[in-house]
C-alpha cells in the first residue's frame, strides 16, 4: 500500500472539473485507490464521492493506493494536485 | 469524527419532537468546549460537597431539585462547593424548566468560562431527548462506496466495483418508481445499537447521480420529490459483479448469506452481471423475496418442502402399485 498526503492549492477547491480529472486519472490504474479526508474514506474512481468530500482550499487529503501499479497511481494523482488542476 | 462542541449542540437542526429548546444565558466563550461523552449527570452529590467519582466530563443538568438546593446554599451564603464544581472542566451546565440561577452563580460560571444553558423542557423530557440526540450523533459511522435505494419499502444497498453499473441500475429502479437515498458515498450510522441507517454523505449536494455519458444529473428535478428519500435503514445488501465463469453462484437460494456493516449482520446477495440479465428487475424481485421472508415465507425452502412431500407420495404410490402387481 502506498500513501501520500496532499494539500489543495487551487482556490476553488475540488469542484466538478477537478473531480472529473481525478476520476479520469484514477481510472487508468488497476489499483484500488482511496482518498481520505479527516476520517472519511472515498473511492477515487467515483466523481460524486470525491465531490462529497467537500475538499476546499488548503485542506489536506491522503491518497492511498493498493494494487499492482499503486506507486504510479499515487504519483499521477499527486501531480494533479501539484499543478492545481491547471487552475489558479 | 469531528469534535462535537456545545455550540454544535445549540446549532442542531432538530424536528419538533426532538427539539431541545436550548438558549445560552452565560459563558459564551466556553461554547467551543467539546462534549466528549454522550451522557448526563445530575450534580446533586457534587453540590453537596461529595466530589469522589464526579462525572465532570458529562453535561450537567440542573432541575428543580438542584435549583432548590442552590437557593438553600445561597441562603447559607456558602459558595465553596459551587466554586469547586466549576473548577472541573465541565462541557456545559443546563437548567431545565426555564429556571434561572442566582446572580452569584452566574458570575462564578462566567469566571470559569463554562457555558450556561437553559431549556424550557422538563428534566425528564429533556434527558430523554438529549440522550436520543447524542447517541445518534456519537453513533459509530462509516462511509461506504455504493448506492442506496428504497425498493418496495426495503432499503437496498447496491455495492460493487466502479464501472460495474451501480448508478445505472439505481437509475432504472428510480425510473420504475423506487426511491434514491444516496449515490456513490453512503454514510451509514448504527443507531439504537443495531439499526444501520444510511443517508447521503452530504446534504447540500445530495440526490445527484453521475452516469457515464450523461454526466451529473439531478434526480429530484428529473423525477420529482417522490423519487427521493433522505435516510433509510439498510435491510439488504446486493453486490453486483462481472460474471466470472469460474465462480459458483447460488442456484437455489436456501442459504441465508449475510454481510457485516458496523457489526450488524445484513442479508446479502451477490448478483453477477451479464448481457441479457436485467439487474433492476432482479433487485426488485430480491427485495420482494426479502419481504416475503420477513413474513415467514421462504420461497426456496417451501419449494423444497413440496418436492420432498411429492417424492414421498410418489414413493408410497409405487410401493402400493408393486403390491397390487403381486395379486
Amino acid at each position: 500500500m502506498t500513501e501520500k498526503q496532499v494539500t489543495i492549492k487551487n482556490r476553488a477547491g475540488i469542484h466538478a472539473r477537478p473531480a472529473a480529472m481525478i476520476v479520469q486519472t484514477a481510472g487508468k490504474f488497476a489499483s484500488r485507490i482511496n482518498m481520505i479526508k479527516e476520517n472519511e474514506t472515498i473511492n477515487a474512481k467515483s466523481i460524486m464521492g470525491i465531490i462529497t468530500l467537500g475538499a476546499s482550499y488548503n485542506s489536506t487529503l491522503t491518497i492511498q493506493a493498493d494494487g499492482p501499479d499503486e506507486e504510479q497511481a499515487v504519483e499521477a494523482l499527486c501531480a494533479l494536485f501539484d499543478h492545481r488542476f491547471e487552475e489558479e | 469524527m469531528k469534535d462535537f462542541t456545545v455550540l454544535d449542540l445549540l446549532n442542531l437542526d432538530l424536528t419538533e419532537h426532538d427539539a431541545l429548546d436550548l438558549r445560552c444565558l452565560a459563558g459564551r466563550p466556553g461554547l467551543t468546549r467539546v462534549i466528549q461523552v454522550p451522557d448526563l449527570n445530575r450534580p446533586g452529590l457534587a453540590l453537596g460537597g461529595f466530589f469522589d467519582n464526579f462525572a465532570y466530563q458529562r453535561i450537567q443538568i440542573f432541575g428543580r431539585g438542584e435549583n432548590a438546593y442552590l437557593a438553600k446554599l445561597a441562603l447559607d451564603n456558602s459558595y465553596d462547593n459551587i466554586r469547586r464544581f466549576f473548577r472541573h472542566q465541565i462541557p456545559c451546565v443546563i437548567f431545565t424548566h426555564s429556571l434561572r440561577p442566582s446572580e452569584i452563580f452566574f458570575r462564578i460560571c462566567e469566571e470559569s468560562g463554562c457555558p450556561l444553558l437553559q431549556t424550557g423542557l422538563s428534566s425528564s423530557d429533556f434527558s430523554a431527548r438529549i440522550i436520543r440526540v447524542l447517541s445518534n450523533i456519537f453513533a459509530p459511522r462509516e462511509t461506504i462506496h455504493g448506492v442506496l435505494v428504497e425498493v418496495f419499502g426495503l432499503g437496498v444497498l447496491i455495492r460493487g466495483e466502479s464501472g460495474v453499473g451501480k448508478s445505472e441500475t439505481a437509475l432504472e429502479l428510480v425510473e420504475r418508481g423506487h426511491r434514491l437515498v444516496a449515490d456513490d458515498a453512503v454514510e451509514i450510522r448504527c443507531v439504537y445499537g443495531n439499526i444501520p441507517l444510511g443517508s447521503g454523505a452530504n446534504k447540500v449536494i445530495g440526490h445527484h447521480m453521475e452516469i457515464r455519458g450523461l454526466g451529473i444529473i439531478n434526480i429530484t428535478h428529473l423525477f420529482g420529490v417522490g423519487a427521493i428519500r433522505d435516510k433509510k435503514q439498510i435491510q439488504l445488501v446486493v453486490e453486483i459483479e462481472h460474471w466470472d465463469s469460474n465462480k459458483d453462484y447460488d442456484r437455489i437460494g436456501s442459504q441465508a448469506a449475510t454481510t457485516e456493516i458496523l457489526g450488524i449482520q445484513i442479508p446479502y446477495l451477490k448478483i453477477p452481471v451479464k448481457p441479457g440479465r436485467n439487474i433492476p428487475i432482479l433487485i426488485e424481485t430480491a427485495a420482494m423475496n426479502e419481504r416475503l421472508k420477513g413474513m415467514g415465507y421462504y420461497s426456496a425452502k417451501e419449494f423444497n418442502k413440496s418436492v420432498l412431500k411429492w417424492l414421498e407420495s410418489e414413493n408410497a404410490r409405487t410401493v402400493y402399485l408393486q403390491n397390487t402387481d403381486l395379486f
